[in-house]
């Protein structure tokens, strides 16, 4: 096997779109990463900016109407896309699991809480009866919710969000996975449950060593938690990096932007400095740089033809045309 | 001092709940809360969901009919008689620019309604240009004017709302979580607007957010809710450096900033369990289920604000 196969998951030029009545939806363009054991990896982007439908590819559970039409993901080494949906529903759960952004709507209504975590237990693992049980009142424990037994028999309209997102948090983790697909999973919530829960993945996380892939368009948050950050915009990657390059020294616009645009300690009694413009309509994705319309930098280059990622250094990517134009006048010292 | 362009004493809104057979018991959404609001200025108003903030703009405004408590916009009673005339100095922006605009009215009429009900128009050529000139302030083209709402985006459709409220040229606003449902790269352009039309316009805010750092960015004040009560209220600066309430605390500290070093190096709070339902309220402070100070006078007794210097009012027996 080639390096490759060291990856524990390797997503590569990845397309995705949706068929809908008013024409394709191109939600994803060409997006690779890898990811590592152990590692938390931040998608962070505006609504429409393929962050989900990313993550949503990954596991193949799209929309009917949404298909992969290009690229691989690779786990272990392995093409998913060859895989039969058989060899898919094992690798759902037991291998990679998510968490959804509405504990709400994600459990099921008319099932008590012990009875949708036991389903998970034991369609993958050997688990039965009262084995199953006790793994689940284990589950449950693990998450921090206290009395089990008592919760087990309770459904879901008895707990609030914070206490279902533990148990959605818990069901993924029934098999311990080794990827966590985090999908907004603080945005229904208040802050300080917010809090509650991000520290509960990240001490999960400490524990179990699985690698988590954390979707979000809070950049707090992201902040916080993140090892790695790729930031996107109309499907594509802007920019990569470790959370000190992409916070303190962004290289493209779009994240330029989005820091100016965000309220922080330094910027209190200024005035924000917005991103001009509507957000990017996906039916009509502009043939350049897909920032473009709204990027005051924006150059005649940037119109037509989509920038490629530069390696800024060894822990940071971006695909803006600016970094090419600044590193071709230090070059010719203009 | 001046007088306050509106004053909230004592008020009271209580909902009643059903339960069981023909048994209700009172739901204390919001719970004897008092404050002002000077001419020109913003008011923040923050907690989690539940807290009553929402219910507590809107009773202000009358669109709920208040348990207890009066409003007074200038020194003079809001009451059920004289509404219609105050709304003329008091409007609403709200959370959702997707339900609270008619999907069946063009913008203009939208922006007009409030103009024909208090007939603040002669004539069609003055209503048209009234409306062009309101959405001017806020950032629309003439041409959007003949479109309905389902034709905007989100940052757009909150730019009507806000076009809407400004249409009777108010003194006051409630603005109830108004840049919340909007994407982030659109929200600094709504909070610079209602920033630009407060210097333009002088109109005074009363900002009802859950976001703490749009909240400090944009207040002069800001008060604290938990469950019904204010429990702490400052300038907002004063507030964010030295937050004496237990709850404004730990809310602080939850706050995720995005800023890695910053946020990684600092302690966080993390409270246990949940809000109480706000149908089984603890005794006393409404916190102290939740509060790490805790002591027996605070399930005996509900502290009240005092004041502790500088018009730093603080609800807490213990800090």
């Amino acid at each position: 096997m080639t390096a490759m196969s060291e990856r524990l998951l390797s997503v590569q030029d990845l397309h995705t779109s949706f068929f809908t009545d008013a024409g394709e939806v191109q939600a994803v363009n060409g997006v690779s990463f890898d990811l590592d054991p152990g590692e938390i990896l931040g998608i962070v982007g505006e609504s429409g900016s393929g962050k989900s439908v990313t993550a949503y590819s990954i596991m193949q559970i799209l929309a009917d109407t949404g298909r992969i039409t290009g690229g691989r993901v690779l786990f272990k080494g392995q093409d998913l896309s060859r895989w039969s949906e058989k060899q898919m529903l094992n690798f759902r759960g037991k291998s990679c699991s998510i968490i959804f952004q509405d504990p709400m709507t994600s459990l099921n209504p008319v099932f008590t809480i012990g009875a949708q975590l036991r389903e998970a237990v034991v369609l993958h693992t050997e688990r039965r009866g009262r084995e199953a049980d006790e793994r689940v009142k284990e589950l449950l424990e693990l998450v921090g919710i206290n009395e089990p037994e008592k919760r087990m028999k309770q459904y879901p309209f008895e707990h609030s969000g914070g206490m279902r997102q533990r148990v959605m948090i818990a069901m993924a983790l029934a098999c311990e996975p080794d990827i966590l697909i985090a999908d907004e999973p603080t945005t229904a919530l208040d802050v300080t449950i917010q809090a509650q829960i991000l520290e509960l993945i990240q001490s999960l996380q400490k524990k179990m060593g699985m690698a988590v892939i954390l979707v979000t368009h809070d950049l707090g948050v992201i902040a916080d938690m993140c090892d790695n950050i790729i930031v996107m915009y109309g499907g594509r990657i802007c920019e990569r990096g470790n959370a000190r390059e992409i916070f303190y020294n962004p290289k493209h616009e779009y994240t330029k932007g989005l820091l100016r645009s965000i309220p922080m300690v330094s910027n209190m009694k200024k005035k924000l400095v917005p991103i001009s413009g509507t957000p990017i309509n996906m039916l009509n994705l502009p043939q350049g740089c897909a920032f473009c319309p709204r990027c005051d930098a924006a150059m005649k280059i940037c119109l037509t033809q989509k920038p490629e990622e530069l390696v800024i250094n060894q822990d940071h990517r971006a695909a803006c045309w600016m970094n090419v134009k600044n590193a071709y006048e230090e070059a010719t010292g203009a | 001092m001046s007088e306050p362009l509106v004053e909230v004493r004592n008020l009271k809104q209580y909902f009643p709940v059903k339960v069981g057979f023909g048994r209700t018991i009172p739901l204390k959404a919001v719970d004897d809360v008092s404050f002002t609001v000077n001419e020109g200025e913003t008011l923040g108003l923050v907690g989690e969901s539940g807290c009553g903030k929402t219910t507590a703009g809107r009773s202000l405004l009358r669109l709920y009919k208040p348990t207890a408590g009066e409003v007074l916009f200038r020194g003079e009673p809001v009451t059920d008689r004289n509404i219609t005339h105050m709304r003329k100095q008091m409007q609403m922006v709200f959370q959702d620019p997707y339900s609270s605009l008619d999907p069946r009215m063009t913008v203009e009429d939208i922006i007009g309604e409030p103009l024909d009900v208090h007939h603040l128009c002669a004539n069609r050529r003055e209503r048209r240009e009234r409306i062009l000139e309101l959405m001017s302030y806020v950032g629309l083209n003439a041409e959007h004017a003949r479109r309905y709402a389902h034709e905007f985006s989100g940052g757009q459709r909150q730019r009507i709302g806000i076009a809407r409220a400004l249409a009777v040229d108010p003194k006051f606003i409630v603005c109830d979580e108004p840049v919340s449902a909007l994407d982030v790269s659109i929200q600094a352009q709504v909070i610079n607007m209602f920033e630009e039309l407060q210097e333009k316009l002088g109109v005074a805010y009363l900002f009802i957010a859950h976001d703490l750092l749009v909240v400090h960015h944009i207040s002069n004040r800001i008060a604290v809710m938990y469950l019904g009560k204010i429990v702490e209220i400052a300038d907002s600066d004063e507030l964010n450096a030295h937050p004496i309430h237990p709850y404004t605390e730990s809310l602080l500290s939850a706050v995720p900033i995005p800023d890695p070093d910053v946020t990684r190096a600092r302690q966080r709070i993390i409270l246990e369990g949940d809000v109480p339902s706000p149908l089984h309220r603890p005794s006393g402070c409404p916190f102290r289920t939740r509060c790490r100070y805790a002591t027996e006078q605070c399930a005996a007794e509900c502290p009240s604000l005092t004041d502790r210097g500088g018009g730093h009012e603080v609800a807490c027996w213990v800090k």
